[in-house]
């Protein structure tokens, strides 16, 4: 238990190449930070520097009041979930939740004592003599969380912990993550790439592209107000709707059409959810319809509007639709973004 | 599983048969030939041979002679091993953590295994010659005269660090290889449980280049005990009565030059029977416990 403050840490490979430009960010105590982005941006890259597994190029690394920097990844007191598990294939489940406990000195007592409450919380205690190789997916991930908790860290790391599971498995396993996080309070950095778990799993989300932190923000923040047209198309399934649009006499329009809104003149994109558009009779966008995917509870419309592609989350009520739509953007549904920079207007 | 049928039932033998007449011509002939000579006493002139029982076995279980070979072919062995898979663990354990020029380091570390054995063998002798061999310039440097062929113990010594020399590549090549198929992530995650390096070479890492060390323990004991023929017939210089030789060539030294072939095949069938523990050994082993997954 214990903040994190990390001022302008990068992180520079030995030919020159940049994986994480200078961040600065502080992370409250028990608070759980989903970084979020596509391969590649730097986010492992990040999670890794603070569990002391990367050099930190510049920069300071605080975890707790303690500069960590320089100490090696037993002294930061810290836990960390891998992708693929990483438990000892020649070590019982009890053995291997113990081998961390047992190398900081804790005496038989305390370990078995440990041991046994977080076999208890995981449901793990039948499992206890059994080697990794007799487990399923799904108990492999338990005694990796297993190995963590007994460790009273005073952060948790997880490396996209639930990518090598399946999607029933991931959901389940997401709750219940969250779940512990919230009942042991610990602080978090989670890593993923599924926008969803960072959605729903986030006290904060830190979204990342090609090592710079795009946008730190409330998963709603994230989805209410996202900082550029990338942070608006990497969260969101589907993602939000970019339109290029002409500003003219400082009334943004596409296709002829005023959105009502205003801007100074020139280029600008626009961007709307597909959630946030009305298919009505009273619209005021044309769309053409080109294929639609069923859902269920919706249906996704897919299509285009003055020439660029653009996808309609509709409710499904079973009415046959016309290839030539008529659409309805609320004008605080909008967005809007420098053309050039893709930055927030 | 799906099986693959033949239309012709000889069509499955005769693809077999080239691999069994090999089999049949160079083992298991030999192999009976050995078996059935030990029971026999040859003449020394070749005119003939008498049935004996076992009495070429009662002698060797007599002779103090074979018992001190014996002796030295166990301490052999058990140094020869020893001292080439720690050395090469040493290596390959230094060179897995070698990450700048890791590849180059790895070429040069290996280019030795490329060397053909006698021509290594060869090399390892001159090494320890008379004249020119540096290792005994060494020694003379520190005012010991290393006498290869004629002192007991210096000789032994020459087979020893020879033989050891020759099998490190090996060993080095397995043990690395066995060192990087240990998962990244299981190395990252003892570096977090424990901080102590050689801790965690025994806790972690070791166990699981287990079945690689037991794999090349069974392999070098054979090479300790067979495959250095060609090293000891150099070192010993045509004179093994008053150096130190090992089983296996004492087979060769009784049976070619000593003419008592009888005695010489008791003496392989003996080794035969310690081949064969030592395979089985291996397949129990293997089958059993080093395996994790």
């Amino acid at each position: 238990m214990a903040t994190v403050n990390v001022t302008d840490i990068s992180k520079t490979y030995p030919n020159g190449a940049q994986a994480v430009h200078p961040a600065s960010f502080d992370i409250a105590d028990g608070e759980l930070i989903v970084l979020v982005g596509p391969s590649g941006c730097g986010k492992s890259t990040l999670l890794r520097m603070v569990a002391g597994l990367e050099d930190i190029t510049t920069g300071d690394l605080h975890i707790g009041a303690r500069l960590v920097n320089n100490l090696d990844p037993a002294e930061r007191d810290i836990a960390m979930v891998f992708q693929n598990y990483a438990l000892y294939p020649h070590m019982s489940v009890a053995k291997n939740m113990a081998y961390g406990l047992k190398n900081r000195g804790a005496s038989k007592e305390q370990i078995a004592a440990k041991v046994s409450e977080a076999a208890e919380m995981l449901s793990l205690t039948a499992l206890l003599d059994r080697r990794p190789s007799q487990l399923s997916g799904g108990q492999r991930q338990r005694v990796a969380m297993g190995r963590a908790i007994v460790r009273d860290p005073a952060l948790f790391l997880f490396d996209e912990p639930l990518s090598n599971l399946d999607a029933k498995l991931r959901h389940q396993m997401r709750v219940e993550i969250r779940n512990l996080q919230r009942r042991l309070n610990v602080t978090a950095m989670y890593v993923t790439h599924d926008q969803v778990e960072a959605m729903t799993m986030a006290d904060r989300i830190f979204v990342l592209n090609a090592g710079r932190i795009e946008q730190i923000g409330t998963p709603s923040e994230i989805y209410r107000k996202p900082a550029s047209t990338f942070v608006a198309s990497f969260m969101g399934a589907p993602p939000m709707n970019l339109l290029l649009a002409q500003s003219v006499g400082g009334q943004v329009q596409i296709g002829g059409v005023a959105l009502g809104l205003s801007c100074a003149d020139g280029d600008v994109t626009v961007g709307i959810r597909p959630e946030q558009v009305a298919v009505t009779q009273g619209g005021t966008i044309p769309f053409k319809l080109t294929l639609v995917e069923e859902l269920g509870a919706s249906r996704l419309l897919h299509g285009t509007v003055a020439g660029q592609d653009f996808v309609v989350n509709a409710p499904n009520d079973d009415a046959a639709l016309a290839d030539d739509l008529m659409l309805d953007f609320a004008p605080d549904a909008l967005h809007l973004f420098d053309a050039q920079t893709g930055q927030r207007l | 599983m799906k099986r693959a049928a033949f239309s012709q039932p000889l069509m499955p033998v005769a693809l077999l048969l080239p691999q069994l007449v090999i089999i049949a011509v160079f083992f298991y002939w030999p192999a009976w030939e050995a078996i059935y000579s030990s029971f026999f006493l040859q003449d020394p002139f070749g005119f003939g041979s008498n049935f004996v029982g076992a009495d070429n076995y009662t002698r060797l279980a007599k002779s103090s002679e074979y018992a001190k070979v014996a002796g030295f072919t166990v301490f052999f062995t058990v140094i020869v091993t020893v001292l080439s898979l720690g050395t090469a663990l040493l290596l390959a354990v230094k060179a897995d953590k070698v990450i700048r020029g890791a590849k180059t380091y790895r070429t040069l570390l290996m280019w030795v295994y490329a060397i053909a054995p006698p021509v290594a063998g060869f090399l390892g002798a001159l090494l320890f010659d008379q004249n020119i061999g540096p290792i005994t310039d060494l020694f003379a440097f520190f005012g010991y005269n290393l006498q290869i062929g004629l002192n007991y113990n210096d000789t032994a010594f020459a087979m020893i660090v020879v033989s050891v020399w020759k099998q490190i590549p090996v060993n080095f090549i397995f043990l690395l290889s066995g060192l990087q198929s240990i998962p990244v992530a299981v190395r990252e995650a003892a570096l977090i449980d424990n901080k102590s390096g050689t801790r965690r070479f025994w806790d972690i890492t070791f166990p699981l280049l287990a079945p690689t060390a037991f794999f090349l323990l069974i392999t070098n004991i054979t090479y300790a005990l067979f495959d250095t023929f060609g090293v000891i017939d150099i070192m010993v210089k045509g004179n093994p009565a008053s150096n130190p030789i090992t089983l296996v060539y004492k087979v060769y030294t009784d049976g070619f030059r000593g003419g008592d072939l009888g005695g010489s095949s008791a003496q392989s069938v003996v080794l035969m029977v310690l081949v064969l523990a030592l395979t089985i050994m291996q397949f129990r082993m293997l089958e059993r416990r080093i395996h994790y997954t």
